[in-house]
């Protein structure tokens, strides 16, 4: 199919605003009349409060209100699950009793006139605490390790421990990845004002109409008199799928005084109640012919989670489906810790999961003494063999061949420290890359106006991949007008509902939900400019015209044709469509659906102090159809920096004596900073993918960070001969070769 | 990222992540504190009273009185209503909240209101000339020097420091000297390419 305006690579659409400072994040809508919330964090990682003295805190200058158990409503928390939301367990309920589940609980709010006003109360806010102690190590023997409550835990085809025990060649290790935090760099922010029984948010989100329905669930509201607004989202990565506590509080803060109220977590407070990547172990067996076919594969892994909710993430799923072997095993538990429940963070499980996947094939390459991408080749399945379904494309082999030629893969010499550049240990390390193309339920509004431009709105998000811009192009293309004369908005719960902004699903699902509408706004058109006497194509049939580049005539008429506008002048009417899409339930069922990727690292290792940097990344990626090159470029290499700052820097380190995030600072947790950018390359492989949706559009979100830490880590050992197993690699893990 | 990545690309000087922040935006901020104090309105014994304040902020004069312990962050955003300014992390970390005072790159979570009598500021809002966007501003949408945003104004005004420092004599000079400016996104490729550009035309 001809595209016009997909695949071009527009710069953004809202660039300016972005640049100018204009664009406006949640905590920028300051209300008339709004006072300042502060969050009062629980000092303890378990018990419970015995005491709070609040008189002088309610006598300091500006305070208008201090909010606890004490005095807070009962709230209705009515029985509300979304997708996004653990099967099993039940939400935090804030404020409505005196126990305190895990260090950072919010146990207080103070409600001032200024920020400075509230944050100098809350400091001085002394609460006594009969504490016990959490246990958050997830390490710890005395750990239950539950079967999740979602009966998908565990999979398994032929006799995978024995066909590991039987192998000519084996690899069996386990693998232990620290919990991370999202750390985007707009924190978590709401501002509530209520008008009556009306509640209006601006809150950071990536699933309004979720928050919506939560906090109307909370409040015990009629949906409809919850409005969320969120038109910009400073980086989310997944902390902002979930509703979480701050915002059920700032409106029970707005309530209470009776005012607007301003609520933004501190950068520390990011660390306490907005979800983690968990902390994951896992053991990866593989069996194989001493020619290199893999004959047995066992994958097990625990995550965390906390008492009160049951977190899961695919961490074993892609082992089921990545290599072809009749005996494989996979099985997934869960730590239950006295921590906040963790979420999804970009690329949930499969980032997690492959890391030890790919880091085990990498050691097997060197036992049987065969190139990692030939191995890769030799194992490479022809159909998805859990499901026993075709996929709906596989381009895997593509791209490792893609990649290994603009990497230079050739120049590798196979021993490790077998290559240096002046002193430094030089390595080369690959891995394939994964995630699964997802497509939820969507809507979509389009208005075409009389003067030939259209208005395109959905409730979506963009937490910075280009939402608003590659909608844009989808509109326009299937419209046939310039991306100029297409004005997308996004971001009220006032729209057209979509799923959440996450999982990589926002073009397959709200794209084709704005193709769908477009279509039949295109449709309409056609049958006003039939049933109109005055125009050249009345009570023509459907069949004999076609629209191009926006304009309607009769096939194989060289006319010029009819514009919208000339369509519409008779009516001066716009017309307005709402459009709908969804998977169909029967291609669903047919195929095996994901996208596939293969990641190149080299890097350099300081033989005497250790130093690791990563030099060069190369992503060779199999996404279907690509919207905006430059927006989907820039996405890859910014997902592949995330994978520089899980493969050597990201950490959240507890205190095991009260859970408490140590290093719950913007310097403490290393993230990768200018500095550290490495030469990035994101390549797309020629991919024509037509099951997955109208659009052949898989997404890239997650897949861009899933596959880049096992690169690096196959390419430290290449440089050093160490193989390192737990993330992040530290300098003393190579130090010790 | 920081202990375990003390080297910098391929031939230039041995730098910690450390040193390069404190050596950017960190370091400007100590230099940029006044000798004298700005005066107090009133000041009853022990309680900290208001301060009037004169500074001028994208060529506007203001007389503000502010708390003493008010950041000009804190400033700009809530009182004098120019949210382009973003606060990150509160703690000098992240740089988000650069801006430029008497032309020279701050953080200014950690710079004090009272501290600035007599500043000239300049923050992200001021940039535009006559709707005309800064040759920063325009680089940053061509080169894809941004994703969420978030990060973005205070990486164009700190980028306008780089520049003015002339701190952009190469691709990897221009890495070290912008690592106060955390971009979480990973837009830093596109960030050194717009930096780059305009210190080239400039």
């Amino acid at each position: 199919m001809k595209m016009n305006v997909i695949g071009k690579p527009l710069t953004r659409v809202d660039g300016r605003s972005k640049v100018t400072g204009k664009a406006r994040y949640a905590a920028d809508f300051n209300q008339p009349g709004q006072l300042y919330a502060v969050l009062v964090s629980a000092t303890v990682g378990l018990g419970r409060l015995t005491g709070i003295e609040s008189a002088d805190v309610e006598g300091m200058s500006g305070v208008v209100a201090l909010i606890t158990h004490r005095n807070a409503p009962k709230l209705a928390y009515l029985p509300h699950k979304a997708v996004i939301d653990p099967a099993v367990g039940e939400r935090l309920h804030v404020l409505q009793d005196d126990s305190v589940r895990f260090y950072g609980q919010p146990v207080a709010i103070i409600v001032a006139d200024s920020i400075d006003h509230a944050e100098r109360a809350a400091a001085a806010m002394r609460i006594t605490y009969d504490a016990r102690q959490p246990i958050v190590d997830h390490a710890d023997q005395q750990v239950a390790r539950i079967v999740p409550g979602t009966g998908t835990a565990d999979r398994s085809r032929g006799d995978a421990d024995a066909a590991v025990a039987e192998a000519a060649v084996k690899v069996d290790e386990v693998y232990d990845i620290a919990r991370e935090n999202h750390n985007p760099m707009e924190p978590h922010a709401t501002i509530a004002a209520w008008h009556g029984d009306r509640l209006t948010l601006w809150s950071k989100s990536q699933f309004l109409m979720n928050e919506q329905a939560e906090i109307a669930a909370v409040f015990g509201l009629p949906v409809d008199n919850v409005e969320v607004i969120c038109p910009f989202i400073g980086g989310a990565f997944g902390t902002s799928l979930r509703t979480w506590p701050h915002v059920t509080l700032a409106a029970l803060a707005a309530r209470h005084v009776g005012r607007p109220v301003k609520l933004v977590l501190t950068r520390k407070q990011m660390f306490f109640t907005t979800g983690h990547r968990p902390r994951s172990l896992q053991r990866v067996a593989l069996g194989a012919t001493p020619d290199g076919k893999i004959t047995g594969v066992i994958h097990e892994g625990t995550g965390e989670t906390s008492r009160y909710e049951q977190f899961t993430e695919a961490l074993t799923a892609v082992t089921d489906y990545l290599y072809s072997c009749p005996n494989v095993r996979t099985q997934y538990r869960l730590a239950q810790l006295d921590t906040a429940t963790p979420n999804h963070m970009r690329g949930p499980g499969e980032a997690s999961g492959i890391f030890a996947l790919e880091s085990a094939v990498d050691e097997l390459s060197y036992k049987l003494g065969v190139d990692p991408i030939e191995l890769r080749r030799r194992n490479e399945p022809q159909i998805d063999e859990a499901e026993n379904k075709p996929f709906s494309s596989r381009s895997l082999i593509q791209c490792y061949g893609l990649g290994a030629e603009r990497f230079g893969w050739v120049r590798r010499t196979p021993e490790p420290r077998s290559m240096r550049d002046g002193r430094l240990l030089i390595g080369m390390g690959t891995a394939t890359a994964t995630y699964p193309a997802f497509h939820a339920p969507s809507s979509a509004r389009v208005r075409l106006l009389a003067d030939g431009t259209a208005e395109v709105e959905a409730a979506a998000s963009d937490m910075g991949p280009g939402t608003y811009t590659s909608m844009t192009q989808v509109a326009a293309e299937f419209l046939g007008l310039q991306p100029e004369q297409v004005r997308f908005g996004l971001g009220t719960t006032d729209y057209p509902p979509t799923p959440s902004h996450g999982g990589s699903w926002t073009m397959a699902s709200v794209g084709s939900a704005i193709r769908a509408a477009c279509l039949e706004v295109q449709s309409q058109a056609t049958r006003q400019a039939i049933a109109d006497a005055g125009s050249p194509v009345f009570e023509a049939s459907m069949e004999a015209l076609e629209w191009v580049d926006g304009r309607l005539r009769r096939r194989g008429d060289a006319s010029p044709g009819l514009s919208y506008q000339d369509i519409l002048a008779k009516t001066g009417n716009p017309i307005e469509v709402d459009g709908s899409a969804q998977r169909d339930p029967e291609t669903a069922e047919k195929y095996s659906m994901h996208s596939f990727g293969a990641v190149f690292a080299e890097v350099s290792v300081d033989p005497d102090v250790g130093t690791i940097r990563v030099r060069r990344l190369v992503g060779a990626y199999g996404i279907g159809r690509v919207v905006n090159p430059l927006l989907a470029r820039s996405q890859c290499t910014g997902g592949m920096i995330g994978g520089i700052g899980m493969a050597l820097m990201e950490r959240t380190v507890l205190d095991v004596r009260d859970g408490r995030p140590v290093n719950a600072h913007m310097a403490d947790y290393l993230m990768p900073v200018n500095l550290d950018t490495p030469k990035l390359e994101a390549l797309f492989v020629d991919e024509v993918d037509p099951h997955v949706n109208p659009l052949g559009v898989k997404g890239l979100g997650e897949i861009a960070l899933v596959g880049t830490a096992p690169a690096i880590a196959n390419a430290v050992f290449h440089a050093t001969g160490k193989r390192v197993r737990t993330l992040p690699i530290k300098i003393e893990d190579v130090l010790t070769a | 990222m920081a202990e375990n990545s003390s080297e910098m690309h391929s031939s230039g000087p041995i730098v910690s992540r450390r040193e390069a922040l404190q050596a950017t935006a960190g370091a400007v901020a100590l230099a940029a504190l006044p000798l004298q104090p700005a005066a107090a309105t009133s000041s009853p014994a022990g309680v900290s009273s208001d301060i009037a304040v004169a500074m001028t902020v994208n060529g506007r004069a203001h007389t503000l009185i502010v708390d003493p312990r008010q950041s000009i962050l804190d400033v700009l955003r809530e009182t004098l209503d120019l949210p382009g300014t973003k606060k990150g992390c509160n703690q000098g970390a992240c740089g988000a909240c650069t801006i430029l005072v008497d032309g020279k790159r701050i953080v200014s979570c950690l710079t004090l209101a009272s501290m600035h009598d007599g500043a000239d500021i300049q923050t992200i809002e001021g940039l535009e000339n006559d709707g005309e966007l800064h040759p920063l501003q325009a680089a940053f949408v061509e080169h894809e020097g941004l994703q969420c945003g978030f990060c973005t104004s205070g990486q164009i005004m700190s980028g306008l420091g780089c520049i003015a420092e002339g701190h952009v004599g190469s691709p990897e000079e221009i890495q070290f000297w912008m690592s106060g400016n955390i971009c979480r996104c990973g837009a830093y490729p596109g960030i050194i390419a717009a930096v780059a550009d305009v210190a080239e035309r400039s």
